[in-house]
């Protein structure tokens, strides 16, 4: 699949207000879906929605950021910015999963993990940490699709996976672009110019092997969603296959690569 | 190259003082200000460990000096690894050899077997002077390394963290670093080996995010910078200024995320201690 955007426009394109929404990606790809809430821990972080749901006639558990659709939601989820309370209702879904045998899917659009003084204070560093070393230890198939921004640690928490997937319109990267121009240049308005030299395009990181699979991204939706939850049920069956240890090697090898 | 040559066994003392070689060229005269109080002293009151006689800030030290501060029986490991430099960063070859030359270090980490105050353990110990202590993909190696090779030696491991977080000259392969390490530590601690994290100044971003807060004991040197986010930008997030001391280790202990902070001059010590009371009792 050509990609013939340049790294500005994928940004752009990443971060466009027709991007499918988290609510109409679970309700187009999953039956069933019961949303689960809350940390156990005092918190419930709306930036993320964690629930269970069936795809196709297997249980799964799904992980995804939000951004939300209407003022509100934008302003309750600090636009898909989650705090430590979110990494942590991830972290309990997980381990949930885990117990009994559901694969876990992920799906992110996130600029990062937000930059707030309670999310300080509430050990966002921590949050992270823990879902990053919880990879060791999850016998389950485990796919992570980014399907928008993928900022930094705040993704990553979310996408320490067998399978790592990216929209063909999305970006995965250490920082935004702004940000690495205006650390580098001391200029963030130079934030195209850095996007070119970041290699945070789905092509780019395919050919590091940071990611596996493009989605492609057909402004028909229903299409978008058919394809992908065809990938999903394939991989999904193929993963199966692995026994919990098996899987957890073959995850550990993944990573150990880099 | 061998950086550092294994230095022959010298017994080690819980407060030895350290050797001052790499404090020689400042004259014991100089008046110097502290960058946590602001009060300034004689560089001569800082004394062997660079601490503020005021405030018990410790000065920002290079790898190898806080190396020659906790022991002289060492051995470095992975010295000879080099960045591949996955960006094809301009400018980014001068800037490693900038950093090399400054620290005597391939990335920025220095990491090996040590003997602190009798105990041995795996050490890393982070550098701020090298770009200011980023994580990149070598830092990245070495430190998955030093935890691999811990277990099959069945060592303890010893983090002195301090950095600017995930290094973006190197991208997306910098920020895999957290996930392989954290994988690493997993590994290691399933074992039930010991871990021990101690959080020096500054101790930021993706490293706090990884790392600096899986040990299984968590400690901090006195007024320590310690986030994840930087402070500007959760200010201009919040539009509200912070407290001045709201991302410091001692903040952070109120909230329940250090275990003890220990003052430099202590910290060999404290390490041999827990590292003994973290190891299996012999049958
Ligand atoms: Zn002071």
């Amino acid at each position: 699949m050509a990609q013939k955007k340049t790294a500005a426009e994928v940004v752009q394109a990443a971060r466009s207000a027709d991007k499918i929404s988290t609510k109409t990606l679970i309700n187009g790809l999953f039956n069933d879906f019961v949303e689960l809430h809350g940390d156990r821990n005092g918190g419930d972080d709306p930036a993320i929605i964690g629930g269970i749901a069936r795809l196709g006639n297997r249980a799964v558990t799904v992980i995804a950021t939000q951004k939300g659709e209407t003022v509100e939601e934008k302003i309750a989820t600090h636009y898909g910015d989650p705090e430590p309370e979110g990494y942590r209702k991830a972290l309990r879904l997980m381990r949930q999963a885990a117990k009994f045998n559901r694969p876990i899917i992920t799906l992110i659009n996130t600029a990062g993990a937000y930059p707030g003084a309670d999310a300080e204070a509430h050990g966002q560093g921590e949050a992270i940490a823990a879902l990053l070393q919880a990879s060791y230890d999850l016998p389950v198939p485990f796919i992570a699709t980014i399907f928008g921004e993928g900022g930094s640690g705040g993704a990553l928490a979310l996408a320490c996976a067998d399978e790592v997937w990216m929209f063909e319109n999305s970006i995965y990267s250490v920082l935004s672009p702004e940000g690495f121009a205006s650390i580098l240049w001391k200029d963030s308005t130079r934030a195209d110019e850095a996007a070119g030299l970041m290699k945070l395009t789905p092509n780019d990181l395919l050919d590091m092997k940071i990611i596996d699979t493009i989605i492609p991204e057909p402004a028909n939706q229903d299409r978008l969603l058919k394809n992908l939850k065809k990938k999903l049920l394939l991989k999904l069956a193929d993963l199966s296959q692995l026994s919990g240890e098996e899987l957890i090697q073959k995850r550990l090898a993944r990573f150990r690569e880099f | 190259m061998n950086l550092f040559k294994r230095k022959p066994y010298v017994e080690t003392h819980p407060h030895r003082q350290p050797e001052r070689h790499f404090n020689q060229k400042v004259p014991d005269n100089m008046f110097i200000q502290c960058p946590h109080c602001k009060e300034g002293a004689y560089y001569k009151a800082f004394g062997a460990f660079r601490v503020c006689p005021n405030c018990g800030y410790g000065m920002r030290l290079k790898a190898q000096e806080r190396l020659d501060m906790l022991t002289a029986d060492y051995t470095p490991w992975d010295t000879e690894l080099q960045t591949k430099d996955p960006l094809n960063f301009p400018g980014y070859d001068q800037k490693l050899a900038k950093a090399q030359a400054a620290t005597g270090l391939n990335d920025s980490v220095w990491t090996g077997e040590a003997r602190i105050a009798g105990a041995n353990v795996a050490l890393g110990i982070m550098d701020p002077f090298f770009i200011m202590g980023s994580l990149g993909t070598i830092t990245g190696e070495k430190i998955t390394r030093l935890f691999e090779r811990a277990l099959n030696k069945q060592l303890p491991v010893v983090i002195f963290t301090a950095s600017g977080g995930a290094r973006m000259q190197e991208g997306m392969p910098a920020l895999m670093q957290m996930a392989k390490i954290s994988q690493a530590v997993a590994r290691h601690s399933a074992a039930g080996l010991f871990y021990l994290t101690i959080l020096t100044d500054p101790t930021t971003g993706g490293v706090t995010a990884s790392f600096a807060m899986q040990g299984d004991i968590i400690a901090a040197e006195p007024h320590t910078l310690v986030g994840f986010a930087g402070r500007r930008v959760i200010e201009q997030t919040i539009h509200k200024k912070l407290p001045e001391d709201f991302q410091s280790g001692e903040n952070l202990q109120k909230h329940g995320f250090v275990d003890s902070i220990v003052p430099r001059e202590k910290l060999g010590a404290f390490i041999a201690q827990v590292v003994r009371l973290n190891q299996p009792e012999e049958e």
